[in-house]
């Protein structure tokens, strides 16, 4: 590749905002399964399995995609404080994709669940029953998720910042519903 | 550097009022989602405070259900099920059965004989790997409607105002039939003379994919005998558990499962109606209980008896306590297994 990218190729784009919706919508789902115990727990937490595990496989896609492709570098005068934050935010982002499902699905396997997707498919359990293991998985599943849309919410105010004000193309490179990749002709 | 001619720019405050918005509307979004703008919402969590006695609850066990000792054993499914649900559970067959006999009291030194009533908890497992988990009890129908008046009804028992309980039982009336079951039932003297029901109703799914509205019972093989209070009073705090381990050592006990079929019209969302006594049956299997063993080493300690974990062929129906109970028994499951090394899963050896 002889040119710089601007943008996240369109298979990233197109990830980052398939993911965006499904882990917004597991928040949401999670915060408001164990709040309830109305006929909707039920129905809650058959999405919140299944939606797990299409998170896992996306973000495991998503690792694949970003290590081949990278990401278009942020620009030149931003603060080296920011872009430190950017760098961290990102990490996180990846380590909670990939490690809240996990938990989840390790949490289940120490409680002696079954793990139950879609209809008669199962996932075989990834820990053995443990009392122990349970509430520490349980505990990390819990507060990490507030920690998970917290890191969202900063990343979208992040985004918005470089959109309204800072307006130097970083949520463009994310936000553009262009097809092509943005490769600029190297210098 | 990109565009070469911008829009105007939006004044550096709007932009930073409107983030401060859209961040702002995001995470009251979420706080209310999970409940902290209602108080009035029936949370798990409330719900298992609501059975913690004003003593407070011994740490590391069941918060209700909390005395019970373990079982292995073996269903055998007879078959006619099959044209009932497409579940693996009753295709001819032998699958391995793990349970658990209980008390209905958070007290897990409750005496025996202070407890009207008694459950089990089963789990049945099947080669494709499925998993039919119930929780039963002996009484004939539930106390009440709902899981709201199943709250109210734990809040007004442990309430000081003497008319709570009058109140309440004034506006449900089905709680004075279960009282009056609970007066007038007799008592046996061994958990292998009493019958466990389901109550709630479930929908069984069949080859052809009709369905079919249920609710099953275990009915004892061995023939019951009734018992006085008083009379078990004199037994010794823990005589059921005693008993039915003596008693298993001698013999398998047996229970026939009977699938109880609705007719059209039955309250099936409503476990506190019985359903009229000419329903048709179908005895779809035998329990057969061949070991008993303590809880704290016992298998099923760590089980969660969760009545929602059911196999394809079974599913819950409009019935809204499965759903309720699932999700206060994870509470539950979730609150044991935090405080677990204060119930020491080995025994000591030195047992009087």
């Amino acid at each position: 590749m002889n040119g710089i990218r601007t943008r996240f190729t369109v298979l990233q784009r197109m990830l980052h905002w398939l993911m965006a919706v499904c882990i917004l919508a597991m928040l949401f789902i999670g915060v408001g399964m164990v709040s309830t115990v109305m006929p909707k727990y039920l129905t809650l937490v058959s999405i919140h399995k299944p939606l797990g595990i299409a998170i896992l496989v996306l973000a495991l896609i998503r690792l694949v995609v970003r290590l081949i492709y990278g990401a278009p570098p942020l620009p030149v005068g931003l603060p080296e404080p920011m872009k430190l934050a950017a760098h961290l935010s990102h990490y996180a982002f990846y380590v909670l994709m990939i490690g809240m499902p996990l938990l989840g699905w390790g949490m289940l396997s120490a409680a002696a669940y079954p793990v139950v997707l879609f209809g008669g498919v199962h996932l075989p359990a990834i820990l053995p029953q443990s009392d122990s293991l349970h509430t520490l998985l349980w505990n990390a599943h819990f507060y990490l998720a507030f920690a998970f849309f917290a890191l969202i919410l900063l990343h979208v105010a992040a985004a918005l910042f470089h959109a309204l004000i800072r307006r130097d193309g970083v949520f463009q490179a994310m936000a553009s519903v262009s097809t092509d990749d943005g490769v600029a002709p190297a210098e | 550097m990109l565009q070469p001619h911008r829009p105007p720019a939006p004044s550096v405050f709007g932009s930073l009022v409107l983030i401060a918005v859209v961040i702002g509307a995001s995470a009251a979004a979420f706080a209310y989602t999970a409940g902290w703008f209602s108080p009035q919402r029936l949370t798990p969590d409330k719900m298992v405070d609501a059975f913690t006695p004003t003593a407070g609850a011994p740490l590391g066990h069941r918060k209700n259900h909390a005395k019970g000792i373990c079982f292995t054993g073996i269903f055998e499914a007879n078959g006619t099920g099959s044209a009932l649900s497409q579940a693996q559970v009753f295709t001819r067959g032998q699958y391995p059965a793990l349970g658990r006999f209980n008390l209905a009291t958070a007290n897990p030194n409750a005496p025996d004989a202070t407890v009207r009533v008694r459950g089990m908890g089963l789990q049945i497992s099947t080669p494709d790997g499925q998993e039919w988990r119930a929780a039963m009890i002996d009484a004939p129908f539930f106390a009440v409607s709902t899981p709201q008046v199943f709250y109210d009804l734990l809040l007004a028992s442990a309430s000081k105002d003497p008319n709570a309980m009058k109140t309440l039982v004034g506006a449900h009336p089905e709680i004075a039939a279960f009282g009056a079951w609970a007066k007038s039932a007799p008592w046996t003297g061994s958990y292998a003379e009493d019958r466990f029901n389901s109550l709630d109703s479930f929908i069984f799914v069949d080859n052809s994919g009709a369905e079919h509205a249920v609710r099953w019972s275990l009915l004892p093989t061995a023939p019951p005998v009734s018992v006085s209070p008083d009379d078990l009073a004199k037994r010794g705090p823990d005589f059921l558990e005693q008993e039915i381990t003596e008693r298993v050592r001698g013999g398998p006990q047996r229970w026939t499962m009977v699938v109880t079929v609705a007719n059209p019209g039955d309250p099936t969302a409503d476990p506190s109606k019985a359903w009229p006594e000419d329903r048709r049956t179908v005895e779809v299997g035998t329990l057969t209980v061949q070991q008993i063993e303590a809880e704290p080493d016992g298998p099923c300690r760590d089980i969660n008896f969760d009545p929602t974990v059911l196999p394809t062929g079974i599913r819950t129906s409009d019935d809204p306590f499965p759903a309720a109970r699932s999700a206060a028994y994870a509470k539950s499951y979730d609150r044991r297994t935090a405080e677990a090394q204060d119930y020491p899963r080995t025994t000591t050896e030195a047992k009087p």
